[in-house]
C-alpha cells in the first residue's frame, strides 16, 4: 500500500514537471511564424544517402529531398538553408528547433509520431532487403548466424536479428558498411530496397544482387514539429504532399534522380486523381 | 525485479520518460550484453596498454639505436594521430591484411574487430604510457640504479626488481589519469561496430526513440565505470606507498 502511494507520488512529481516542460507548446505556429518572419527555411536532409541527399563533387548538398525542400522554400516565398542530419538525430533536431523541416528519408512509425508531427499524405515508400554477392544468400531464413552488415540507428537491424536471428554489424555510416561487404566481412548489407536499387543501377556492384522479397514495406514521411501539426505548418504541409502526387512531380524527380519508379506512387497519384474527376 | 520494471512501465505511461531497457526482456539483454562487452574492452585493452607502456619504457633504455628510433617512432605516431582514426585504420586497413578463412560466403579473421580496438587502443594508450613510465624511471637516483649494478643485477634484472617497482610509485598519478583517458576513448570502438556500451545504447535509442534516457544511462555508466577505476589506483597507491620515498 505505502510502496504504491509512494510510487504514485513520485510518478505525478515527475509529471508535473514534464507537463510544465511541455505547456508551451500550445502555441501552435510558432515555428511557422518565424520562418516567414526570418525570411528562411531551414530544411533537415540526409547528406549520406543518395540519391535522396547527398553531397555532388562540390560538396553541395542535392537530390531528391533537396528538390522538395526547395518546392517547399518557393511556395512559401523563402530562402531555403539546408542542414545535414544523421537517422540517429534528426528528430531531436526538429524538436529543438535547429530545423523547421525535416525530409530525411524518415520511416513513419507510430512510435515517432509522438515525437514529431508527420502530416499526410506520404510521399514515398519502401521496404527492407538485402545486398548480397549473386547467389549466395536465397531466402530470409538464410541469414540465422550469419554477420550482417547494417547501419547505425536503422529501426531493420533489430527486426532482421530478431525475426531472422542475423548477427547484424552495424557501422556509423553506409560508406563503412559497404566497405565491410565488400571486404567479405559480412554476408550481406540490410537496408532499404529503394536505395540498394540505385546503388544497383550505379554500376558499381556487379556481381551482386538484391535476392530476397522486400519485407516491411513503410512508408515514409516528411516531418514539422509535433506542436504544429494540427496548426499552419502541419496542414500547409499535407497540401504541398497532396500537389506533389496529383501533379506528377514526384514521378518526376525519381525519375530525374535514376530511382527505381515505385508502384507506391503511381498508385497514390491515382488515388488522389478522382479529385480533380468532376473537371471533365 | 517484477516491481522493478513495472515501475519503469508505469513511469513512462505516466511521464513519457521511457527506460525501455529495464522492462522490455529484449533490450534489457541488449543492455546487459553492451554492458559486459564494454567493460571487456576496457579490461584489455588496459591491461594491454600497461604491457606497452612496461616494454616500450625499457626498451627506450637499450643500447641498441634502432630500439631506440623504433620506439620513438611509435610514440610520435600514436600520440600525434587521433585515436578514432588508429582504430578505423587498424580495422579496415590492417583488417584486410591479416589472415582470415572462409565460413561459408563471408570471410571470419582471426582477429575481429573486439580484437582490433584493443590493439589500436592498447597501442595509443601505450605511447602515453611509455612516456610517463620514463618520467617515473628517471626520478630514480643515479645512486640507486648504481647501487644495483654493483649488487651484480643485469639490466633487465634491475629494470625488473629494483627501477620499475620505484618509477612505478612516481608516476602512478599519471598513470592513473591515461588509464581514465583510455576508459573513455574505448567509446570510440563504435567506430568499427564493436557491440559495447556506446554502440548498444545508440541501437536502443534508434529502436525506442528514447534518446535523452539512454543518454542520461550512458553518463550513469561511465560515471560509475571511473570513479570504480580511480578508487581501484587510489586503494592501489596506498597500498604501495613506502614510508620516506616520494
Amino acid at each position: 500500500m505505502i510502496k504504491t502511494i509512494t510510487h504514485r507520488a513520485l510518478c505525478a512529481f515527475l509529471l508535473a514537471t514534464f507537463t510544465l516542460a511541455t505547456t508551451q507548446a500550445y502555441a501552435a505556429n510558432d515555428r511557422f511564424m518565424k520562418v516567414m518572419e526570418r525570411g528562411k527555411l531551414v530544411v533537415g536532409v540526409k547528406a549520406d544517402y543518395k540519391p535522396w541527399g547527398f553531397r555532388d563533387s562540390n560538396g553541395k548538398l542535392v537530390g531528391m529531398e533537396i528538390d522538395m525542400a526547395q518546392d517547399v522554400a518557393d511556395a512559401l516565398g523563402v530562402e531555403l538553408e539546408l542542414v545535414p542530419v544523421q537517422s540517429s538525430n534528426r528528430m531531436q533536431f526538429l524538436e529543438q528547433g535547429k530545423i523547421d523541416l525535416m525530409i530525411a528519408t524518415m520511416s513513419d512509425r507510430s512510435d515517432r509520431r509522438k515525437l514529431v508531427g508527420i502530416p499526410e499524405p506520404n510521399y514515398y515508400t519502401s521496404g527492407t532487403n538485402l545486398l548480397a554477392k549473386k547467389g549466395m544468400i536465397k531466402s530470409w531464413s538464410d541469414l540465422k548466424g550469419k554477420p550482417v552488415c547494417g547501419k547505425q540507428g536503422a529501426f531493420y537491424n533489430k527486426i532482421v536479428s530478431k525475426r531472422y536471428g542475423a548477427k547484424v554489424v552495424a557501422f556509423v555510416n553506409n560508406a563503412e558498411s559497404k566497405q565491410a561487404l565488400r571486404d567479405g566481412k559480412c554476408v550481406g548489407w540490410v537496408y532499404d530496397d529503394s536505395s540498394i536499387g540505385s546503388d544497383l543501377a550505379s554500376g558499381q556492384w556487379d556481381g551482386y544482387e538484391m535476392p530476397l522479397n522486400s519485407e516491411d514495406d513503410n512508408p515514409w514521411g516528411l516531418a514539422v514539429p509535433v506542436e504544429e501539426m494540427n496548426g499552419i505548418w502541419g496542414n500547409f504541409m499535407s497540401g504541398m504532399q497532396y500537389r506533389w502526387h496529383v501533379s506528377g512531380r514526384l514521378v518526376e524527380l525519381e525519375k530525374k534522380w535514376g530511382i527505381q519508379p515505385t508502384a507506391f506512387l503511381k498508385m497514390q497519384s491515382e488515388k488522389l486523381m478522382p479529385a480533380r474527376k468532376h473537371l471533365k | 525485479m517484477e516491481f522493478f520494471a513495472d515501475y519503469f512501465r508505469e513511469l513512462y505511461e505516466a511521464t513519457g520518460w521511457n527506460f525501455v531497457i529495464f522492462y522490455e526482456q529484449y533490450e534489457y539483454d541488449r543492455f546487459l550484453e553492451g554492458m559486459w562487452v564494454s567493460i571487456k574492452l576496457i579490461f584489455a585493452s588496459l591491461l594491454f596498454s600497461l604491457v606497452v607502456g612496461f616494454v616500450g619504457a625499457w626498451a627506450q633504455g637499450a643500447k641498441s639505436r634502432i630500439v631506440r628510433y623504433g620506439i620513438s617512432g611509435y610514440i610520435q605516431l600514436f600520440r600525434n594521430t587521433p585515436p578514432f582514426v588508429q582504430i578505423l585504420f587498424f580495422y579496415f586497413v590492417l583488417g584486410n591484411l591479416t589472415p582470415s578463412y572462409d565460413a561459408g560466403g563471408y570471410q571470419v579473421a582471426y582477429i575481429e574487430s573486439f580484437g582490433w580496438a584493443v590493439i589500436s587502443l592498447g597501442f595509443f594508450a601505450g605511447a602515453f604510457n611509455v612516456e610517463i613510465f620514463r618520467s617515473g624511471i628517471e626520478a630514480v637516483p643515479e645512486s640507486t640504479v648504481e647501487a644495483a649494478e654493483a649488487l651484480g643485477y643485469t639490466r633487465l634484472k634491475s629494470y625488473i626488481y629494483i627501477i620499475f617497482p620505484l618509477a612505478f610509485r612516481v608516476c602512478l598519478p599519471a598513470l592513473n589519469n591515461n588509464l581514465v583517458n583510455l576508459l573513455k576513448t574505448t567509446t570510440l570502438a563504435y567506430g568499427i561496430a564493436v557491440p559495447e556500451m556506446m554502440y548498444t545504447a545508440n541501437q536502443i535509442w534508434s529502436d525506442n526513440v528514447n534518446v535523452s534516457e539512454m543518454m542520461i544511462v550512458l553518463f550513469v555508466f561511465y560515471v560509475g565505470l571511473v570513479a570504480i577505476l580511480v578508487y581501484g589506483m587510489h586503494k592501489w597507491e596506498k597500498k604501495m606507498k613506502i614510508p620516506g620515498y616520494g
